[in-house]
């Protein structure tokens, strides 16, 4: 029941902070298999509704998770951190919000899967506000998921909602890169790849 | 097999094949890239994916409708916007679910803000997305994108 209490003689040889995280996720992967059997046991039919959907969506990963992080090895060993500062990083301007949405939008898979990419483009030189759009674009505009709205809610709704989250989704990164380096950026928590942030405000020389 | 996924893997069986041919060695370095990616996300991918079964499986969606549906104005829009972000509901019951809200009275305003909670945050997602950009970015991301969504929601039940 509790493997994932005996951790501390562990913790000793491993005092390397990113060690420590991969435990949480292992505690978190312990935690739903916990729930999910103890749940399915006393639900019968609920539970095998939970299993079903599950399976659907492992077989969507299956499928999409290891082309995507392919694709990330790929664009980290073929594309250059000049060409990713010149066309995302700060220099970059609105071309650089509007291709960012546009990277976002390319036929894609489920949100997490985009995490990993994000912090790929943080690390070579793009600018936060970028990868923010980025990742909001990747979460809502979905072709498939899009047609089901218009089938659902109405040209209207849609329609509306859709622009008004382009347009929204913009000065939010812009907002959003802000706050990031302002108060304090940073110290360990400041994304991989990233770390150049914290020199944003330096203290005064001599 | 969706057709999002055979998009998204010929498109990288294409990239591969090329990357393959201009210089084996990079080729090799990327795909070490992508297989520690792979290490690194898949127990909190596997854990997603189990609460994901758990959220669509034990949270009726009557449950959802008569929630959302009971309260109207600024609360119902708060009750809407929350329920988007923490729960992750496939597009597939999603969007009728809307639809038959709509129907039954309940405000446009909150279905915008539920939708569009439901795509843009994803509280099931977050301790991945902490792990891989960091706490900073994430809470920036889903907080900013909370009240990106209530502006929307707003905006569109003025219009609407």
């Amino acid at each position: 029941m509790n493997k994932e209490v005996d951790s501390p003689e562990k913790q000793e040889k491993a005092g390397v902070p990113w060690r420590k995280k991969i435990r949480w996720d292992l505690l978190f992967l312990a935690l739903s298999i916990v729930a999910f059997a103890g749940l399915g046991i006393v639900y019968r039919e609920k539970g095998s509704r939970a299993l079903h959907i599950s399976w659907e969506y492992f077989q969507e990963l299956v499928f999409i998770l290891p082309a995507v992080m392919i694709l990330m090895g790929l664009f980290a060993v073929w594309v250059r951190r000049e060409t990713v500062v010149k066309y995302l990083g700060k220099e970059s301007g609105l071309p650089g919000l509007m291709i960012s949405i546009l990277l976002g939008t390319l036929p894609t898979g489920p949100l997490y899967v985009a995490f990993p990419l994000a912090a790929m483009l943080l690390k070579k030189g793009a600018r936060l506000a970028n990868v923010m759009v980025f990742l909001s674009a990747w979460a809502c505009i979905k072709l498939p998921q899009e047609l089901m709205e218009l089938q659902f809610l109405g040209w209207k709704f849609t329609l509306l909602r859709l622009g008004l989250t382009v347009a929204l989704v913009m000065p939010m990164g812009i907002v959003a890169e802000t706050l990031y380096h302002s108060g304090g950026a940073g110290e360990s928590e400041s994304p991989k790849g990233h770390a150049d942030a914290t020199w944003g405000r330096d203290p005064k020389r001599s | 097999m969706s057709l999002t996924a055979v998009v998204i893997d010929s498109l990288v069986a294409i990239c591969l094949l090329l990357s393959l041919i201009k210089d084996r060695e990079k080729t090799k370095t990327a795909l070490r890239i992508a297989w520690n990616a792979v290490k690194r996300m898949g127990p909190s991918v596997l854990a997603i994916i189990a609460v994901i079964g758990l959220i669509v499986g034990f949270i009726p969606a009557q449950w959802i409708a008569s929630t959302i549906g009971s309260e109207k104005g600024v609360l119902g829009l708060l009750i809407a916007a929350a329920l988007g972000s923490v729960l992750f509901i496939p597009a597939l019951i999603a969007f009728p679910l809307a639809s038959s809200l709509l129907k039954m009275g309940a405000g446009t305003m909150a279905m915008a803000a539920f939708i569009t909670t439901l795509t843009m945050i994803g509280f099931v997602f977050l301790p991945l997305e902490i792990k891989e950009l960091g706490k900073r970015f994430a809470l920036l991301r889903n907080g900013l994108s909370f009240v990106v969504a209530l502006v929307i929601a707003l905006i569109m039940g003025l219009i609407l």
